[in-house]
């Protein structure tokens, strides 16, 4: 869900600074940020879904067929995970088209970027990206069915009109069914783009209504929907793979004789690991194939191996965690710098400095990872749930050494991602099974044991703040320093720094009216493969400034809401790059600065909303916390209640969204609705530790994650209504899990006095 | 020999019968609306009806079924419209949609048991499956539409 930067890119940029400027990633990290020296964007910079590898597609002889019958059938490019999005797509393209929504069905495409455009399908920029796309694809199809039909009856097609699947001769009332004229409209030339004729918003039947059912709802209700898990073919046999336990590890020997004596086993063979930094490679290890998955499961524990751990046989998250916090309370680059934050604090008279520590998390989607491939006549087809289907694909070429022409990546729906499904590691363990078996198509399936021990983990960070108070108990300087190994060290030369998607996120680009700003990040080595995950490097950075708001606000004898309210200042369009950020989530910095005027509205409805500033029972409190990211502005007031044991219930949530124009509103508020729960887990149970190496959970029991009974008794969603549909969109995939937690710690903080410095919050209240 | 009825049909099977239902669903009869999560009961993913009640498919082997009726969610009822899946499709509860076999199959049985739920009920009916796109609170909102639709009705 979350790959901020491309891959492709990231990889290239890395390389390319290394090449051009012999410093490290580390290096240039630094350079950002000082006013001035933020590296000038090329001339031909690009920005959102044009800046993307392959860029955007609008064409809609690539995206929509129409059949004799009339049936509409959209292609989908970007993969379905839970966000909706093979349900809002379509609903764009056939609200621009006129296409009744009872005749329109949903395709998805294969990986092929060149086709496509670009399909990652992370950084909550679906809808954000393919909106006006899939617009101009509507109404390019729109207007080429009506040029058929004014064609077909020899008329100025001035005189035509498409509307509800139909095209009507306005002077003669004639009428002609979509299906009738869709072959003749197929032959006609594609509209240029700027005599496309977009509706007026007005005009929309689907877009904005909230009224679309979802496209899956039928199969996902019936046990028929398809799954990376779920692909049968003719001889397929089934895989799981026993993979080195700590990162870098091979195997040093293994003895597979009683796993072949498993009835239902059929081979034992081993996949080469791939050295450190691994990419989106396989771990390597010993696989397991039989005739059913459970046959392969019991054979895998059956297996004897051991190990040779390799370099990171030493990581422990206690010691870690002691390592990141010695590097924050030193110096470290520094990322963002205003004014003498240094001088400030050093002589100030009041201070207040706090350190937070957020652990490592896994995606654990409900569907693990699993993909099945073939390969017939040097030929290779995979099916998978994948969040990067060209990734997969040129992944799946590379290790196979097949063309990435002779390679087709056949999408399934994702049964949830995350994040974690970016990278196909799991897709070329099942390339590389087929190639040993013949090309006989393999399942891998992995467990849930697997994906919790191998995920692509969430980073783990110490975030050190300190701040200088003024006479009001105000800021007069802020500092900063946020220390986690970043995902740049799946890729680069052992990269110590976050990566300027990092820092973006909510870290350099905090939007405070204070005089003194410095922002420092000093080194961390990265020990296991980090990766997205969802909301990324979001949720350690607004954790800790949220929170320490709130303990800035308590400090000075200040309600949290005026005081956070004063912090952000003045309503103004702040420049991204002016204060250090020149990612800015890869919009154009014109287009999406940072609003702070919409930064306060949320807040000023969430807290209206939840009654901000009514008495509660003993026991009870509300708590605050806001967050921009994903170009998108996110409020929660939490409402908790700690009993005497110290048991926590969650009475209510106020969840304030503006995201600009909303395309599917009962998707934006099912994705708040999401985020809140899986923020809930995040903040009172998720928790990842490593010991020797090896991760020391397992399943659901040790990795615990949200349940019904945990999640909030009332979660309401407020959208800030959109403005006019030509403005820009925000993303909602991801935007409303970073300010769960703080809202959450601060809400406990007001109940009971404790403050939560540390996630997950789990045993902290016990009494 | 193991015989046992699933979806209403007769099936014989003469391999592993410690083999979970689960996979004998998924592998061997291709009925891939049984979801694997866990495989440790930890999450409701694989829940389906034996003789009637809600049962773990990864927990519950072949020979614990033998002699008995097993439904699945492609069994429940003909056509997809039992009340909770009419509601869950009019609350667009699903979001990925991976765990929503199990969660409709825990929540049939509930309803079977409980026709009018409290949400006390439905908490402990339903913490153990796990949804982690957090489609919770439309779950709750379906079951109390699907109990109210059918009023008490015996499902
Ligand atoms: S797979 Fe059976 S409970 Fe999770
Ligand atoms: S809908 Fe995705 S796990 Fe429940």
């Amino acid at each position: 869900m979350t790959n901020p930067l491309n891959l492709s890119s990231t990889i290239t940029n890395i390389s390319r600074r290394g090449v051009l400027t012999g410093l490290g990633a580390g290096a240039f990290v630094l350079a950002v940020g000082v006013p001035g020296s933020i590296p000038a964007k090329a001339q031909d910079a690009k920005y959102g879904g044009d800046g993307m590898p392959n860029g955007l597609r609008d064409d809609p002889k690539i995206f929509v067929a129409i059949a004799d019958d009339g049936t509409v059938t959209v292609t989908c490019s970007r993969q379905e995970m839970g966000q909706g999005v093979r349900t809002s797509i379509a609903l764009i393209v056939a609200d621009e088209l006129e296409a009744d929504w009872a005749r329109v069905k949903v395709a998805q495409a294969q990986g092929d970027e060149a086709r496509f455009g670009n399909q990652d399908t992370d950084g909550s920029r679906s809808i954000r990206h393919f909106f006006m796309p899939m617009r101009r694809c509507g109404a390019a199809a729109r207007a080429m069915l009506e040029e058929a039909a004014a064609q077909q009856w020899g008329v100025p097609v001035t005189e035509v009109e498409a509307s509800n699947h139909e095209i009507e001769h306005k002077p003669s009332g004639r009428r002609i069914g979509y299906g009738a004229v869709a072959k003749a409209a197929a032959e006609l030339p594609v509209p240029e783009r700027d005599a496309i004729e977009l509706k007026d918003a007005s005009r929309f039947r689907y877009i904005g209504k909230g009224e679309i059912g979802l496209i899956d709802g039928f199969d996902m209700t019936t046990g028929r929907a398809q799954y990376g898990i779920d692909t049968r073919l003719p001889d397929m046999v089934y895989a799981v793979v026993a993979r080195p336990p700590v990162y870098g590890g091979k195997i040093a020997s293994y003895d597979d004789a009683e796993a072949l004596k498993v009835p239902g086993v059929l081979k034992v063979v081993t996949i080469e690991p791939t050295p450190i930094p691994s990419e989106f490679q396989p771990l390597g290890g010993v696989a397991v194939i039989a005739r059913n998955t459970w046959a392969a499961i019991q054979g895998r524990s059956k297996l004897e191996i051991t190990w040779d751990d390799g370099p990171n046989k030493a990581y422990s998250s206690d010691t870690y965690r002691e390592t990141l916090e010695a590097a924050a309370r030193k110096p470290g680059a520094v990322v963002r710098n205003s004014g003498d934050a240094d001088g400030v604090l050093a002589k100030a008279e009041k201070r207040l400095e706090a350190e937070y520590y957020i652990p490592h998390l896994a995606q654990a989607s409900m569907e693990p990872p699993a993909a099945t491939v073939r390969i017939v006549d040097g030929k290779c087809e995979a099916w998978a749930c994948v969040q990067a289907p060209q990734a997969t694909r040129d992944r799946l070429a590379g290790r196979l050494g097949i063309p990435v022409e002779d390679v087709t990546v056949n999408v399934t729906l994702l049964g949830g991602g995350f994040g974690r499904k970016s990278k196909p590691d799991f897709v070329v363990e099942a390339g590389l099974l087929s190639k040993a078996m013949d090309g006989a198509p393999v399942k891998v399936t992995w467990t849930r044991e697997d994906d919790v021990q191998h995920a692509y983990f969430h980073t783990v960070s110490v975030e050190r703040l300190e701040a200088a108070l003024d006479a009001g108990g105000k800021p007069a300087a802020w500092l900063h320093r946020s220390v986690a190994p970043t995902i740049g060290s799946l890729f680069g030369p052992d990269p110590k720094h976050e990566l300027p998607f990092e820092l973006g996120m909510g870290l350099v680009n905090l939007p405070f009216s204070i005089p003194n700003i410095r922002i420092e990040n000093p080194e961390a080595v990265a020990m296991t493969r980090i990766g997205w995950y969802r909301s990324v490097s979001n949720i350690p950075h607004a954790f800790a400034i949220q929170s320490f708001v709130a303990e800035l606000a308590h400090a000075a004898g200040r309600d949290h809401k005026d005081y956070l309210l004063e912090l952000i200042g003045p309503d103004r369009k702040i420049d991204p790059t002016a204060i250090g950020d020149g990612w800015n989530y890869g919009e154009d910095p014109k287009l999406y600065p940072i609003d702070t005027g919409r930064l306060k509205g949320v807040i000023e409805l969430a807290t209206q909303e939840a009654g901000w500033g009514r008495s509660l029972p003993k026991g009870r409190g509300l708590g605050l916390a806001a967050h921009y990211s994903f170009v998108t502005y996110v409020a929660v007031a939490a409402e908790v209640e700690v009993d005497e044991h110290g048991l926590l219930t969650i009475p209510r949530m106020d969840i304030a969204i503006d995201c600009g124009p909303q395309v599917n509103p009962d998707r934006i508020r099912s994705q708040m609705e999401g985020a809140a729960i899986m923020g809930v887990g995040n903040t009172l149970l998720g928790e990842i530790t490593f010991k020797d190496g090896r991760v020391e959970q397992n399943n659901f029991d040790g990795y615990e994650v949200a349940r019904i009974d945990a999640s909030p008794k009332e979660i309401h969603v407020h959208l800030v209504p959109g403005p006019d549909y030509a403005q820009p969109l925000g993303g909602v995939g991801e935007p409303g899990v970073p300010p769960i937690a703080p809202a959450i710690a601060n809400a406990i903080f007001a109940a009971t006095g404790k403050r939560i410095r540390q996630l997950p919050v789990k045993e902290q209240l016990s009494v | 020999m193991a015989i046992l009825r699933v979806n209403g049909e007769e099936r014989q099977y003469d391999g592993d019968s410690s083999m979970p239902l689960l996979w004998y669903l998924r592998d061997e009869l291709g009925l891939i609306g049984t979801k694997f999560g866990c495989g440790q009961a930890l999450c409701g993913a694989c829940t389906i009806h034996v003789d009637g009640t809600a049962m773990r498919g990864c927990q519950t082997t072949i020979a614990d079924a033998d002699g008995l009726s097993v439904t699945t969610i492609e069994g429940l009822a003909a056509d997809g419209d039992h009340p909770l899946q009419i509601a869950w499709r009019e609350l667009n509860v699903p979001q990925c949609g991976y765990c929503q076999s199990g969660q409709i199959m825990q929540a049939a049985s509930l309803l079977k048991d409980t026709p009018q739920p409290t949400d006390e009920d439905i908490d402990s009916a339903m913490s153990g499956n796990i949804c982690r796109c957090g489609t919770y609170p439309r779950i709750r909102a379906a079951i109390k539409q699907a109990a109210a639709a059918t009023q008490g009705a015996k499902l």
